[in-house]
């Protein structure tokens, strides 16, 4: 073979996905198994001990997601991914791997509502404490900081206000410290931002959303980017201590610059459980392979449904990185050059109540909680998803009163300005 | 003179596909040191494998006789795997020099590399990796490795080519 480097297309096609070794078969196969066979006791021991690569069990490995794993892995530029049962079980995991009991990290308040639930309650339960930075500047994360910091976590594109993060300079904060940055790149997807290329360490995604991108399958992934040094200090014990339950190996030795995968997958993903189905694993496999297509679509009309918005006497404000004079355009177009997304939100004059009755009068858009589907979707954010918020929290996330929320289709862009213009004429 | 920040994969495949022997420097009987997983892998490959390492000399780690030395392998070996800090390597040369039949390949692991000390064995007609793990190498090339999730930063249309058993692939040509 050549030694090309093959582009994003090509890798979004290709990346981990080889014929079957038994069958030829060219698709991957969808390894619907619980287990695999041992070739001897001794396979098994050298699988059990890490010192041989195979399958066991699919709570762990699977060769159907392995494929996945491999392709976002490429498709972001890591050194390795796991993917597992949701974007939800991603953080999850990552925070296992990191935090110890009386440990924080720092985190973006501009965040999809249901991780600001994860991690400002359920992580309360570990004993894992989330600081919230006042702003999205670098200096507001830096403040933060305290000797127990073990993280801090971001939205490349922050859902759902469309905000684009300065993730070279926040990276800058992290590595002057010494802390990993993880990305929550699930808006973007890998096709419009490289945040391992701006500086993180660790990328993670809701492959539910764009990667599958057509709303039928959970998922999320796990993305180590290979350049975070977990033996520099001891604050790392998990991947720099003896692992008793494999015979005291150090994984950051053993693994070197894929340890963090692995750690989170031999244990995070071995002793906590939310493995993903290989069938999820196929149909997620299946729509990134159109992705790029897909989210230039996406961006474009998107694109022109913001335009619309904005014209429109019944809309108070557009909040779309993509338009001109958006007060996140320059960070767009420095980090996401390829396009702004498909997901904005937008103010709908006449508060609450105007909120609810555009999201019942609407025929094309569904009203439901998802984003990144081929389907456009709309929801009314401070009624549904970010309702166990209070009304600073709301505000903070960028999910007040008036606030609409629009993940924009595939569908032709005029059938879906014609839906909201009949939706916005009756309220 | 040989490039050391990149190896082309079809470069390392040739190399991994042609050598048969393989003395491992530093090899470990700790059976969770990287030195020993390295060991046992290339055996499942196939490899003949001679660990060096003085205190185990006459004892078998991954079911292979262990030297204290290069000089005192029983016979050549196509390729000299060095598990040592680099500021050994100048006089793990020597050693290498002094072999009554120099092997082929030189191969340093991850984290270990010498320019200066590559250059001396590249005079001398011997193939020079270094910074490099077999066991990765070899993995990712075979495609083993993607069951971990790891980015092979390789694509092809072909088969993996299965060994025995279930769970093994070997480097096709
Ligand atoms: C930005 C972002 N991160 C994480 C998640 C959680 O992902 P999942 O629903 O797959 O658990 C979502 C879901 O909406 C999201 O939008």
């Amino acid at each position: 073979m050549s030694n090309r480097e093959p582009g994003f297309d090509t890798l979004a096609i290709h990346a981990g996905a080889q014929p079957d070794p038994a069958t030829g078969a060219r698709i991957t196969p969808i390894y619907q198994t619980a287990s695999f066979v041992f070739d001897d006791v001794d396979h098994a021991a050298s699988l059990f001990g890490l010192q041989a690569f195979g399958n066991i069990y699919t709570r762990i490995t699977n060769p159907t997601t392995a494929v996945l794993e491999e392709r976002v892995a490429a498709l972001e530029g890591g050194t390795a991914a796991l993917a597992v049962a949701s974007g939800h079980a991603a953080q999850l995991l990552v925070m296992h791997a990191l935090m110890q009991p009386g440990d924080e990290f720092i985190a973006s308040r501009k965040l999809y509502g249901g991780s600001i639930n994860q991690f400002g309650q359920s992580f309360k339960s570990f004993d894992w404490h989330v600081r919230w930075a006042d702003d999205i500047t670098p200096a507001a994360f830096e403040a933060q900081i305290t000797s127990k910091t073990k993280a801090i976590f971001i939205e490349s594109l922050a859902n759902p206000g469309g905000v684009v993060m300065d993730i070279n300079g926040i990276a800058e904060v992290a590595r002057k410290h010494h802390i990993p940055l993880i990305v929550d790149n699930t808006m973007a997807t890998p096709y419009l931002c490289r945040p391992i290329e701006h500086g993180a360490d660790i990328v993670v995604q809701s492959l539910t959303k764009f990667m599958g991108g057509h709303g039928n399958s959970m998922g999320g992934v796990i993305v180590d980017g290979g350049t975070f040094d977990w033996s520099k200090d001891d604050r790392y014990p998990i991947l720099t201590e003896p692992r008793p339950e494999y015979n005291d190996m150090v994984l950051a030795e053993t693994f070197g610059n894929f340890a963090f995968a692995i750690a989170c997958r031999v244990l995070g993903l071995r002793d906590l459980g939310p493995a993903i189905s290989p069938f999820n694993a196929f149909q997620i496999l299946t729509g990134i392979e159109t992705l790029p297509l897909r989210m230039q679509r996406h961006s474009e009309n998107a694109f022109k449904v913001a335009k619309f918005l904005q014209g429109h006497d019944k809309v108070a404000w557009v909040s779309y990185a993509g338009l001109e004079g958006d007060e996140h355009h320059e960070m767009q177009k420095r980090y996401m050059p390829n396009g702004a997304g498909a997901v904005f939100t937008f103010g709908v004059k006449g508060g609450y109540q105007s909120g609810i009755d555009l999201v019942s009068n609407v025929e094309i858009f569904s009203h439901l909680a998802n984003i990144g589907d081929t389907r456009s979707l709309i929801i009314h954010p401070a009624s549904t998803t970010h309702r166990q918020l209070d009304d600073t929290q709301k505000a903070a996330a960028g999910a007040g009163a008036d606030v609409i929320r629009l993940s924009v289709g595939i569908e032709n862009a005029e059938d879906l300005i014609a839906d909201l213009e009949q939706a916005l004429k009756n309220i | 003179m040989q490039e050391h920040d990149f190896y082309p994969d079809q470069h390392v495949r040739s190399i991994l596909s042609s050598v048969k022997s393989i003395a491992i420097i530093g090899a470990s009987a700790n059976e969770v040191r990287p030195s020993f997983f390295v060991a046992k892998y290339l055996v499942a490959k196939g490899y003949r494998i001679f660990p060096i390492n003085p205190g185990r000399a006459g004892t078998e780690i991954a079911g292979a006789m262990t030297y204290a030395s290069l000089a005192d392998l029983p016979e050549p070996v196509d390729m000299v795997d060095v598990f040592r800090h680099a500021d050994a390597l100048p006089s793990i040369v020597m050693e290498i020099m002094a072999m009554p039949k120099l092997p082929s390949v030189v191969w340093a692991q991850l984290g270990i590399r010498d320019d200066a000390v590559a250059a001396s064995l590249e005079m001398a007609g011997i193939e020079v990796i270094q910074n490099r793990c077999p066991k990765i190498e070899y993995a990712r090339l075979s495609g083993e490795i993607g069951w971990a999730g790891f980015n092979r930063r390789t694509i092809s249309s072909r088969k993996p080519k299965l060994q025995r058993g279930f769970q093994h692939y070997l480097l096709s040509e």
